[in-house]
């Protein structure tokens, strides 16, 4: 649907915008290039160029030509969603007036303000956002490395390793091992293992149920918890273990090559392995000398402007920000609030305080959905939290459907806010 | 429904004493309030001996019922969705519902344009409450339990939206809602009425409505900011 905000806006108002456009609008029109087309980068670029009605040159760089969700895939691994439903592909963007360039970006030359691509070209820009998503961090569980993920997927970036995850398990032998390594913290969708582990046992439970699962966590506690152990405990009675740190759930290596994940010194033979390393920036943001010694890029509470340069805001997965999790929904937040002050700085437009919100839903079983969420606002380092909520154990089945309804709801919802 | 709270159970109190609290205070005149049974719900509703379900449910022992909560009557998902929230029919939420059943639950099949006279309402609640169980000189029992005043004065509803500002404040809204109105799982909220619109923002804001997020979202959402949302939503139904 196209906006067109003079239909409803006061002639006085307009008027305003027009005059009040700083200088950047010369002869040209003021550059924004946005690096990734994720739900961070995807919904920046979306709303920069719908809200300007082509006052801005928008640039969107992104490899893939389809982009599959990472929110979602474990309902999938399931066999609650389809491959095909989790992908989406940029037409509509490129529609509301973005150039869509699917390359790599390679490089920043944060002096000259261009960004380098795989193919050479160089693209200059007056804002740049990065929203790249992680990386992993080598060597964080010992023996596995990106080489390995076709023996021991990570699935931890949707695509075509969820799906051999999924084949993976399901011509896994009767009665086989599923061992998952759970990342650390800070690390992408939070309560993503949790629901992983969920998904895998309902998957189990039907076709294999004397399999059994581990997970090996290095964490002491993890988002949803008590739900997540309370839901195995009615839907797949003994079918999951979690080793955590007090036994050594931090003290992980595995030999793909043998299938053998060692923890604590002892050697465990499994079936199918996910690693689910340690996690970063995307590369492309260290590339470009916006990241901390984590890994991570942080950013101004206010408005995700990199603390390392002015004309640089950093969304989502990879920036270093405070309180909210790293999620699809919480880079869609953040990408508004950043819209809005590019487009402000720019054009002239009005710029609004930020307001930052997220929600998490996960499936535990059929029909049994819940739910964790908060508001954010910016704090004088970081962004903090100011609300927050999340499903209670013992609650009736009518509302965990109601809140898996609901799941499916947002998801139509942010993937058409997105791509739609 | 303020004007109601105010005149007939306590004057601008927050927190009522257990001694006030204990005292029956009079709802509104019973008898009277037959007489607006008769009018305004019987075609729809029975109430009293061998009431039965008839195109609305029956109506005996409604207080403190959750909504949507009778197994053999078909309601709409709408309503279903409120009463797993939790909305339960207490006396603040009943006279919500009678004065603009859309405005308490959006896509109510039930097709009644509200009562706006508070005394009228008062009266009628009074006259129902004969047929459920009468908590009255239990001060903590749901019905005469209160929770704080909802005081959306006339100036609220006159805030002039600023749709620009409403546009921005969406971009919260659309992860989850629709721009194009497409509603499954989650509803639409695009083309409402602005009044609807911001009393039902400011119904989630008191937890008057059930469901977190929507309590979450509106908590921070300041009066000109709820009207800022209703003008814009309006307006993007008009395009």
């Amino acid at each position: 649907m196209k906006l067109n905000r003079r239909s409803f806006l006061g002639t006085a108002t307009l008027a305003t915008a027009a005059l009040s456009a700083p200088a950047l609008m010369g002869q040209t029109r003021p550059r924004v290039v946005v690096i990734g087309g994720g739900s961070g980068g995807g919904t920046a670029a979306r709303y920069i160029a719908k809200d300007s009605d082509g006052a801005v040159d928008v640039t969107l760089i992104e490899p893939s030509r389809r982009y599959y969700t990472c929110y979602f895939s474990n309902l999938y691994l399931g066999g609650f969603w389809e491959y095909d439903a989790l992908g989406h592909d940029y037409g509509n963007i490129a529609r509301t007036g973005v150039n869509v360039v699917h390359d790599w970006a390679v490089g920043v030359d944060r002096d000259a303000q261009t960004v380098a691509l795989a193919s050479g070209e160089r693209v200059p820009y007056d804002r740049l956002v990065v929203a790249p998503g992680i990386d992993f961090v080598e060597g964080s569980v010992p023996g596995w490395d990106v080489s390995q993920q076709s023996l021991m997927p990570h699935a931890y970036k949707s695509g075509t390793q969820v799906q051999l995850l999924k084949h993976q398990i399901e011509t896994m032998r009767e009665g086989g091992l599923f061992v998952m390594v759970a990342p650390p913290n800070p690390y992408r969708c939070p309560p993503g293992p949790g629901e992983r582990v969920s998904m895998v046992a309902h998957m189990l439970a039907q076709s294999n149920p004397s399999a059994k699962i581990l997970v090996v966590d290095p964490k002491e506690t993890y988002s949803k918890q008590a739900l997540f152990e309370e839901g195995w405990e009615r839907h797949y009675p003994g079918m999951v273990t979690r080793i955590g740190p007090d036994f050594g759930g931090e003290n992980v290596e595995v030999r793909p090559e043998e299938m053998e994940v060692v923890i604590d010194g002892m050697v465990e033979k499994a079936d199918v392995v996910n690693v689910i390393p340690a996690q970063k920036a995307g590369k492309i943001a260290e590339l470009a000398g916006l990241t901390n010694d984590a890994g991570w890029a942080p950013v101004k509470p206010g408005d995700m402007r990199s603390t390392m340069d002015e004309n640089i805001f950093v969304l989502g997965d990879a920036s270093h920000q405070g309180a909210m999790p790293k999620s699809g929904f919480s880079a869609n937040s953040q990408a508004k609030v950043v819209a809005n002050v590019i487009r402000g700085e720019l054009t002239g437009s009005r710029i609004f305080p930020a307001r930052y919100s997220n929600t998490c839903w996960s499936l535990i079983a059929t029909d049994d959905g819940v739910k964790v969420g908060a508001t954010y606002e910016p704090g004088a380092e970081q962004i903090e939290s100011v609300t927050s909520f999340i499903s209670q154990t013992g609650e009736d089945a009518d509302l965990r459907r109601q809140t898996y309804e609901e799941s499916i709801g947002w998801y139509n919802g942010i993937v058409a806010d997105i791509f739609g | 429904m303020r004007a109601f709270l105010q005149r007939f159970l306590f004057i601008g109190a927050l927190v009522v004493p257990m001694e006030l609290a204990a005292q029956a205070i009079p709802i509104g005149d019973a008898v009277a309030g037959a007489e607006v049974y008769r009018r305004e719900c019987a075609s729809c509703h029975q109430i009293g001996e061998d009431a039965q379900h008839r195109i609305g449910p029956h109506l005996n022992r409604i207080f403190d019922r959750g909504a949507g909560s009778h197994d053999d009557f078909r309601y709409s998902e709408a309503l279903l969705r409120q009463g797993r929230d939790g909305l339960r029919w207490d006396l603040r939420r009943l006279d919500a519902y009678i004065e603009n059943p859309r405005a308490l639950v959006s896509g109510t099949r039930m097709s009644y344009r509200g009562l706006s006279d508070p005394a009228r309402r008062a009266d009628l609640i009074a006259y129902m409450r004969a047929y459920s169980d009468q908590p009255q000189n239990i001060p903590e029992a749901a019905p005469t339990a209160r929770g704080r005043e909802v005081n959306l004065s006339a100036e609220i509803l006159a805030i002039e939206g600023d749709i620009e500002y409403g546009e921005y404040l969406s971009s919260e809204c659309t992860t989850c809602h629709q721009r194009s109105g497409d509603h499954a799982g989650i509803p639409g909220i695009v083309g409402w009425p602005e009044e609807d619109f911001v009393v039902a923002m400011h119904a989630y804001k008191q937890k008057l409505r059930p469901h977190e997020v929507m309590q979450s979202v509106a908590q921070r959402l300041d009066d000109e900011e709820i009207a800022a949302l209703a003008a814009y939503f309006l307006a993007l139904g008009r395009e």
